[in-house]
């Protein structure tokens, strides 16, 4: 028998994966269009920072909706925080966005082991999020936030977030005072519209916008860059040109259904 | 909408695989039988489709993966792909 293929370790075998019914603890507006939702899950095995949960919505006729929310709370949270957008169009947003404390909600998880950081991964820590694709950052932050001071001394962390405007920022109290650690810088670029006195980044992220936010790539960051498709795929062909190793560039792309 | 906004990447699928393979499968590595170019099921390209799944190579767009799910089965086929292999050595600690 070969020796290449290793057998998956059993250590590590994730248990099945079953719709569970969480309930919502808290439903609080996260922006004029988004809504964060905390959920208690029966059994919830544990989450990793960057995965998502599945969630479905079974309707009376028996028609199933059924998307993908990146998970926003850090593994150290005993529930699971999603922040959902609500989409004009959406099947499910829509619904979800209505949510309220006490109310259920069928989901399965957590999802993903690709594009997932945690502190022991190590940095520095590059971080591109457009809109909601800023999600499953932000847990990799939280996570970040918890960690005893050594392990944050030695990963400095880097946050690029593009916003249509400041109104649609997630997260920005506690963005702000994340970017108040010493090693940890939020840089913010609006695209379609910044407040007056802003003087910072107002354009879709570019060449020279990803060359000053991110490290050389002799310091070799790790890289995660979340969000629609368009910016996911343009900011990792500029990380590779400008010198990165693909490597340690992972991507996600979140979709427009809702 | 631009067709590019329709195109996702094998994280979006990580619970269709999940149930047909029943391991975490968007951090394994996939050789495509097009090109022989190597990348995680993560990084493959899938376009949204209402009959299923399918998950293309980003160097040479050969289908890789192809699932169907109806209510009482899944088909599966996976020609498009030479070799899958789990991450080497997964710690426990990391996940990596």
């Amino acid at each position: 028998m070969s020796s290449v293929i290793k057998a998956i370790p059993d250590a590590v075998a994730p248990p099945r994966l079953e719709w569970r019914v969480a309930s919502v603890v808290d439903a609080r507006d996260e922006t004029p269009r988004a809504k964060t939702l905390v959920l208690d899950v029966p059994q919830w095995p544990g989450h990793r920072a960057g995965q998502h949960v599945d969630v479905r919505l079974v309707a009376e006729d028996g028609y199933q909706g059924q998307r993908s929310y990146s998970i926003a709370s850090p593994p150290e949270d005993e529930t699971v925080t999603l922040t959902v957008e609500r989409l004009a169009d959406g099947e499910v947003s829509p619904y979800l966005v209505e949510l309220r404390p006490g109310d259920g909600l069928e989901l399965r998880g957590p999802i993903g082991g690709h594009f997932v950081w945690n502190v022991a991964v190590g940095g520095p820590l590059l971080l591109v999020g457009g809109g909601s694709g800023v999600v499953p950052l932000m847990a990799m932050l939280r996570h970040y936030a918890r960690a005893d001071a050594a392990a944050r001394a030695a990963v400095p962390v880097r946050l690029l977030y593009s916003a249509r405007t400041a109104d649609d920022v997630f997260y920005r109290a506690e963005l702000a005072q994340l970017a108040d650690q010493p090693l940890v810088d939020v840089v913010f670029t609006f695209t379609r519209g910044a407040p007056p006195a802003w003087t910072g980044y107002r354009r879709r992220i570019d060449r020279a916008m990803v060359e000053a936010v991110s490290w050389s790539p002799a310091a070799a960051p790790r890289a995660y860059v979340c969000g629609p498709t368009s910016l996911v795929e343009s900011v990792a062909t500029l990380l590779v040109d400008l010198g990165h190793a693909a490597s340690l560039v992972r991507t996600e792309r979140f979709g427009p259904t809702g | 909408m631009q067709i590019e906004e329709l195109r996702l990447d094998g994280n979006a699928v990580g619970g269709i695989l999940r149930e047909v393979f029943t391991h975490e499968m968007t951090n394994v590595l996939a050789t495509c039988v097009g090109c022989g170019s190597k990348g995680r099921i993560a990084e493959l390209l899938q376009y949204a489709h209402p009959m299923g799944v399918v998950l293309r190579c980003p160097t040479c767009d050969r289908a890789e993966v192809r699932i169907v799910r109806t209510s009482t089965f899944y088909c599966v086929d996976i020609a498009g792909v030479q070799l899958l292999m789990t991450p080497e050595s997964v710690s426990p600690a990391t996940g990596e």
